[in-house]
């Protein structure tokens, strides 16, 4: 109680401290409330905190993009390197029209084409939120891409195709329910931003929302839930998921993790299911199935399954509820991209670990044990076997992810 | 000079089963609270993943998970009057080192003790008379009794998710579990593990004899479980690499698989590992301890100030810190005086191997887990009229085939060449169909006025303080108690039909070189009366009461069990009495 009380304190004097632009609201506590729920929702925190760090969004995480490294700006009240000196309508430019404080376009690594369907009273509340937060001087040169996509006015050509402004608007034939779930995965919880996939320009390819893409060497699975790898998952299901970052089927790990642990895992159960039921509403294709792979490497996989992993996910490869996840049920084996299933093999994974399930089991590594060859019967067998007839996989591609691990270049 | 860093409300010594235990319930009541640990941090994947821990010559043979006696050992001697030499490479006893301590590499066996085995003097002098009891036999009540321990007892079986059949739900006996056990409040939190062919056939032959097998209480998992703080376990897999080892299945309850995920969260809880504490500080008056200095890996020294220290290192050194530390006054065996030392125990163990028809019984003995087994328990404790056979103490005994590794376990019968080609065949024809518990029979020792730790004149670690000196050998009483024991034991693998049946019997002088258990007991016992022990009933120091000593350490003498599910309870009982007592009014908890 004793360190709340100080929190608060702090909070307070923060706030009274700096001028927001937002009225005399600036202490008004269920705004700020709200804001600090919705950062989390949006999870700023994630791109705009260096991880393990004490001062929490004052930028300076790299990020890797397809097209190059960008590094994440100080978004606390500091005047100088912060977002101290900056008017509601910058920030709100910022957050939902991809606009930096000149007017110059954003890089789409901030994904304002989610925040977008956000309302400007909800950018509000972050704001609030934001000016509570200890400013700390830390000045950050975002931009470090390569000529010539490091010239932000070609981001013109790519908000032309790809950015489509405008605030969520409820359907009425859905539920209230659905429409919060909606607005949550479309708004401020950007799925898409990773689960979407993209063009060779890196946008949302609108047909294919939620449907799974690949990004920082790990697979963003299909999350539509409908009909795609996650069919077999229910309302419960997902929610427990987002909520404990495990379930009886599968266990958060990369990046997902992150997002468990410092978004998902502190939202209210009422949005994560609401946020599920969406997710259930929205259609996707069924797995892409391919040719039987040859007798003999299936009969390889099964013998090193057998031997090195039925003693976690079992003989029959469905697991152990919460613990170790049901390979027949998890959407990253079936993904015709086999990154993740090659990624958590050679290297292991590490569960997320949260208040709901402190556990956090983690999966040894085989790359060391196991050469291309076993590791491709493993995986096609893996994908085969429970993964619904998913692509197999080559020493090739084993290779492949081996290179890309050890340069880092994932 | 040492560096001094900021007060915290708690410093605990060692972070294993009790240290982990301390504390979580610590932490819990709001304290701020850090653990120093000797050892490297310990987690599944990372130090004993399932794809690499079954290597039994890392593992087993070069003790991977072990302390290393070049960092510290021990002396050893068996009589007083001879001189004790360094133990250089570990034998009779596996000291433990690191986050999870030997949590980490048990089998998992956790048992309660009896009734009488707390208030063992009064009980045996009541039914036999002291005269009955050999003169230098140092046995004493506990100042605890089971009743008080049953919750606590209660609460590390669901932290543990522990396997078991009870054989006494609050007074009413059940078919199939342990009768001679206490009452207990309600049952196991899992059923039984399956026992193998070779188990079951051993419980068959128990019950023709007319005793009541029952199935041991494993704290390897027979079903996945969550336990209390959230924390889960997955399934055993019977692989049978469990003692010596890590479970790379998070299957076996360790401090890693039911406390620590849960005690990490607590932002009022912090660690170090690799940092070696060298002594407890106290301040001028000698009866406040002020705190603790530790040396880190590069040699650096710290002073960490605190509160409340609580001492949760193994055993032995429990024993040798408080020397080292000037806490309490150290046992004179000879002027029998002082607390420090005494009534130091181990464990009386022996085993017997049985060779069977290889053409009528295939055992599969890798199909194991380090805590299955079929037991009884007539012979344990005072469950037994020892009237008639001139000594007191016992032991369970059980078919308890921990493993079929390819090094430790290929058991062949008496004669056979240690090497070459006879002793190749001998091993092929006997592997599935000899038997060989991994305890077989687990006798008490109990303690005696020559039976001591001090600190050596000679052989100094490698800070330059004295290491400890173990004094100990078998008396009579074991020797006898054992044969008997051994001899009960070998009747039940006749009545099951072996060939041969090789019995070895424990014997003196005591072996350092023989693995026996990791159960050393006492040094720093608890008790009634301050000149005959160094803690009261509730672990607390009665010379420097913001001090408590958790651990087998605290044991009078040792019972016919493993230990580990009574230094639990033990230290749940402790932080129960910091919490609603200790806190409330810090000083001395019983008017000496």
């Amino acid at each position: 109680m004793r360190n709340a009380s100080i929190i608060i304190a702090a909070l307070i004097a923060a706030g009274a401290g700096i001028e927001t632009g937002f009225g005399a609201s600036s202490q008004d506590f269920a705004r700020i409330e709200r804001g600090r729920y919705l950062a989390t929702a949006a999870d700023c925190g994630s791109c705009h905190t260096m991880p393990g760090s004490d001062h929490p969004f004052s930028g300076g995480r790299s990020i890797e993009t397809p097209f190059g490294k960008l590094v994440s700006p100080n978004i606390t009240p500091d005047r100088e390197t912060g977002i101290g000196d900056w008017t509601d309508d910058q920030f709100d430019a910022a957050v939902r029209q991809g606009r930096g404080r000149s007017g110059a376009h954003l890089y789409p690594a901030m994904p304002f084409p989610y925040y977008t369907r956000m309302s400007r009273n909800d950018v509000e509340a972050i704001r609030a939120y934001l000016n509570t937060i200890e400013p700390v001087h830390n000045a950050v040169r975002s931009n470090q891409l390569p000529f010539p996509i490091n010239i932000r006015s070609a981001m013109t050509v790519w908000d032309a195709l790809y950015f489509k402004p405008g605030e969520y608007h409820p359907d009425s034939s859905k539920s209230a329910q659905w429409n919060r779930g909606a607005y949550l995965v479309q708004g401020p919880g950007h799925c898409g931003a990773c689960h979407t996939t993209k063009s060779w320009l890196g946008g949302d390819k609108q047909t294919d929302a939620l449907r799974g893409d690949t990004l920082q060497g790990w697979v963003a699975p299909d999350i539509t839930s409908g009909q795609g790898a996650l069919g077999g998952w229910s309302v419960d299901d997902i929610t427990a998921y987002l909520k404990s970052g495990h379930n009886r089927n599968a266990a958060a790990t990369g990046l997902m993790a992150e997002v468990v642990d410092l978004s998902t895992s502190k939202m209210k159960d009422d949005d994560l299911k609401a946020m599920a039921v969406y997710l259930k509403d929205v259609s996707g294709q069924a797995p892409q199935t391919a040719k039987s792979p040859e007798k003999n490497v299936l009969v390889a996989g099964k013998a090193i399954y057998q031997d090195l992993c039925s003693s976690c996910h079992a003989s029959d490869g469905k697991g152990v509820p919460n613990m170790f996840p049901n390979l027949r049920e998890t959407a990253t084996v079936p993904a015709t991209d086999p990154t993740t299933v090659l990624r958590v093999i050679l290297q292991g994974a590490q569960s997320v670990a949260t208040d709901q399930e402190p556990t956090g089991p983690a999966m040894p590594a085989f790359g060391w044990q196991l050469d291309n060859a076993q590791i491709a019967a493993l995986a096609t067998y893996v994908r085969t076997e429970f993964g619904k007839n998913a692509p197999s996989v080559s020493e090739a591609d084993v290779q492949k992810a081996r290179s890309k691990l050890a340069a880092g270049t994932n | 000079m040492a560096r001094k860093l900021p007060a915290k409300d708690v410093v605990i010594v060692g972070l294993g089963w009790t240290g982990s235990i301390m504390a979580y319930e610590l932490a819990e009541a709001g304290l701020d609270v850090v653990a120093i640990e000797r050892g490297p941090w310990r987690n599944t994947t990372t130090d004993y993943p399932s794809n690499y821990i079954a290597d039994e010559l890392r593992y087993r043979i070069r003790h991977e998970l072990f302390l290393r006696p070049e960092q510290t050992t021990f002396t050893f001697r068996n009589k007083m009057a001879q001189t004790a030499l360094p133990i250089r490479s570990w034998g009779a006893f596996m000291p433990p080192n690191g986050v999870g301590g030997g949590g980490v590499h048990w089998n998992a066996e956790t048992w309660r003790f009896l009734p009488s085995d707390f208030v063992l003097r009064t009980h045996l002098t009541e039914r036999y008379g002291a005269s009955f009891l050999p003169d230098d036999m140092t046995i004493q009540d506990w100042g605890v009794t089971y009743d008080e321990l049953e919750p606590h007892y209660d609460r590390f079986e669901y932290l543990c998710g522990t396997s078991g059949q009870a054989g006494n739900v609050k007074g009413e006996i059940i078919e199939g579990g342990n009768p001679f056990e206490g009452p207990r409040s309600r049952p196991y939190p899992n059923p039984p593990q399956d026992q193998p062919f070779g188990h079951t056939l051993f419980a068959k032959g128990a019950r023709e004899l007319g005793y009541k097998p029952f199935p041991q209480p494993s704290g390897n998992m027979s079903r996945a479980y969550q336990n209390p703080l959230g924390v889960r376990l997955g399934p055993c897999t019977y692989c049978g690499f469990c003692e010596w080892f890590g479970c790379g299945n998070y299957s076996k309850a360790t401090p890693q698989t039911t406390i620590l995920p849960a005690l990490l969260r607590k932002p009022n809880f912090s660690a170090r590992d690799n940092s070696e504490v060298t002594r407890i500080n106290v301040d001028a008056s000698g009866k406040r301890a002020t705190g603790v200095s530790f040396v880190d890996t590069e040699g650096n020294e710290w002073e960490q100030p605190a509160d409340l220290v609580i001492l949760s290192a193994y055993t032995i050194f429990n024993v040798q810190l408080l020397l080292l530390s000037g806490i309490g006054k150290p046992y004179d065996p000879t002027a029998n005086s002082g607390v420090i030392g005494r009534n130091f125990t181990h464990q009386t163990i022996s085993d017997v191997t049985s060779f069977f028809d290889p053409d009528k019984f295939i055992f599969n003995p890798f199909i194991a887990s380090g805590a299955i087994g079929m037991c009884i328990d007539e012979f344990n404790g005072d469950n037994f009229d020892h009237g008639p056979h001139g000594f007191v103490g016992g032991g369970y005994m059980g078919q308890v085939q921990t493993n079929g590794r390819p090094i430790e376990t290929t058991p062949v019968p008496p004669g056979t060449p240690r090497w070459g080609a006879q002793w190749k065949k001998a091993v092929k024809e006997n592997y599935q169909s000899a038997m060989k518990p991994g305890t077989g029979v687990h006798g008490s020792m109990y303690s005696y006025r020559d039976v001591y730790v001090d600190l050596d004149p000679t052989y100094k670690d490698r800070f330059g303080r004295p290491l400890a000196r173990i004094t100990m050998d078998f008396h009579d009483n074991e020797i006898k108690q054992n044969a008997f024991l051994t001899d009960k034991f070998a009747e039940i693998f006749h009545a099951m039909g072996a060939k041969q049946i090789v019995k070895q019997y424990r014997k003196a002088p005591y072996d350092v070189t023989k693995y026996q258990t990791t159960h050393l007991c006492g040094g720093a016992i608890m008790g009634t009366d301050q000149n005959t022990s160094a803690l009261n009933r509730y672990l607390q120091s009665w010379d420097v009461p913001n001090l408590f000593v958790t651990g087998a350490s605290a044991f009078p003498q040792n019972a016919g069990y493993n230990p580990t599910g009574t230094v639990a309870a033990l230290a749940y009982w402790a932080a129960d009495a910091i919490r609603t007592k200790y806190l409330r009014n810090p000083g001395q908890l019983i008017n000496a």
